[in-house]
């Protein structure tokens, strides 16, 4: 039995039930380090090799690699807050108070997810505007740019919508301020408002409409941009490195 | 070789006259032109890793930040009660602060629609994807085209009394012409400036007026978004 044991369960790394898994197994080549990148379904996202240059901290100052992780945390954060709140009136005021007073640790919970939040709203502005600095968005990144503006607009939405879910005073007349600015739009202004508040001002049927947009719809739209978004790296050359590449 | 050439080749010292260079490519001899090859690492481990080390120092930070500063919680939402003044989230300060000068549809429509439009087509543009300086053709015209331009949007501003977005737009044109000054002895920040594309004095100017913006309408606006010290009272 200790024999077949010994001979049958995985030895760590490399071992049967690694390679099941990683069939490149260790990266001790640069063959298995190409097919570790390859052979995996989110690095292959990115390209096996990248330039030296660009990976130095002065070229993109890892704004795009940090907004990816303060995502990152904001997932890992928020599916445990989920478990915690409930997305109705007054219900989610009182879960806020519960995550402080009586959830373990549900106020650290809450403080990461808040400041991550922050965080990634000017991380990816800073990201933008490193991007443009550089002329990162030129030929033939043009459309990786345009898919950055739609990733900087699903990130204000998500913070946005995160906005309301306390239910208190500051998020009640935030999203109230927000909010009346769409009606302003001329004609399809006050129906537009209508549609993404589920009724004529801030209640419980916005919340849950936020609630819904900012834990299913916008994360997913998130996600499937992101991955758009890095594929074009690799698609259009790798990262911008300036040097010989410029349009000068 | 002995056909009769029919141009005549001048040579040209000033950059400025001579915009375009013609190289002389004889045959058997190719324009290309030969650049360092670059040096390629592997992704994995190279590129992953400081990639994960990055992200763990902004977590640990972030980590830090949460375990000594609490996010906001105020009392129950209460439709019947206002809060002087009812602030958006701070990325959107920019925005109501501009609501403070012009009427909604301006601020809070047409200008969002049009920036956001501005920053989708930015690399479709060729004066975006041009990386020469503005300066170094036509200055004279150009001179002439920002001194306008300036002094009629500056007009515009002092009309609606928003000298919160006249006193930067002075601030980058008054560096704009710094720029386009002739100075045969130039210091390294006046190169440095003068190197630079329209698209960069455009997008720098954008930028500091949002900073500028976001941050009069986060510290420095109080009840009835009056003008405030952000240490005098609670915000």
């Amino acid at each position: 039995m200790a024999d077949t044991l010994e001979t049958q369960l995985p030895r760590g790394r490399g071992g049967r039930v690694w390679q099941s898994i990683f069939r490149s197994g260790l990266g001790d080549t640069n063959l298995r380090r190409a097919l570790a990148i390859q052979q995996n379904l989110f690095l292959h996202l990115a390209s096996v090799k990248v330039r030296k240059r660009s990976l130095s901290f002065r070229v993109t100052w890892f704004l795009g690699t940090l907004s990816l992780g303060t995502f990152a945390i904001l997932v890992v954060t928020g599916v445990p807050l989920m478990l915690y709140y409930h997305p109705s009136v007054p219900q989610a005021y009182s879960d806020m108070n519960d995550l402080r007073f009586v959830v373990s640790a549900g106020l650290f919970l809450r403080n990461l997810h808040r400041w991550s939040a922050h965080s990634m709203v000017l991380l990816v502005f800073a990201h933008m505007f490193k991007v443009f600095y550089r002329g990162a968005y030129r030929p033939p990144r043009e459309f990786n740019w345009v898919i950055g503006v739609v990733l900087l607009l699903l990130t204000l939405f998500l913070s946005y919508t995160g906005y309301l879910l306390p239910w208190d005073q500051l998020a009640f007349w935030a999203i109230t301020v927000g909010s009346n600015l769409i009606s302003a739009m001329p004609i399809v202004g006050a129906r537009i408002r209508f549609l993404i508040l589920g009724g004529n001002g801030v209640n419980a049927n916005a919340l849950l409409r936020f609630y819904v947009l900012h834990c299913v719809i916008l994360p997913l739209a998130a996600v499937a941009f992101v991955a758009i978004h890095f594929w074009r790296i690799r698609k259009d050359g790798g990262l911008y490195h300036g040097g010989s590449e410029r349009h000068e | 070789m002995s056909e009769r050439k029919d141009f005549v080749a001048s040579f040209d010292s000033d950059s400025r006259k001579t915009a375009v260079r013609v190289a002389f490519v004889t045959r058997r001899k190719s324009p290309h032109v030969k650049v360092h090859d670059d040096d390629y690492v592997m992704t994995f481990p190279e590129a992953l890793f400081r990639g994960a080390v990055a992200v763990e120092i902004l977590a640990l930070l972030l980590v830090l930040l949460s375990l000594f500063w609490n996010a906001p919680l105020e009392k129950l939402a209460d439709p019947l009660e206002t809060p002087n003044p009812a602030k958006a989230p701070w990325y959107f300060l920019g925005l109501q602060e501009l609501l403070h000068y012009f009427p909604p549809v301006v601020a809070g429509v047409l200008i969002p629609t049009l920036v956001l439009i501005a920053l989708i087509v930015i690399p479709y543009f060729k004066i975006n994807v041009q990386a020469e300086g503005l300066w170094t053709r036509n200055r004279s015209a150009r001179l002439r085209i920002l001194a306008l331009t300036v002094a009629l949007f500056a007009v515009f501003l002092i009309a609606f009394n928003v000298y919160a977005v006249l006193i930067p737009t002075l601030l980058m044109a008054g560096f704009m012409f710094f720029a386009a000054t002739n100075r045969a002895a130039s210091g390294r920040f006046h190169r440095w400036l003068a190197s630079k594309p329209l698209s960069f004095w455009i997008m720098s100017w954008f930028l500091i007026q949002a900073a500028v913006l976001t941050l009069i309408g986060t510290f420095f606006r109080g009840p009835g978004w009056s003008l405030v010290m952000p240490w005098s009272g609670d915000i």
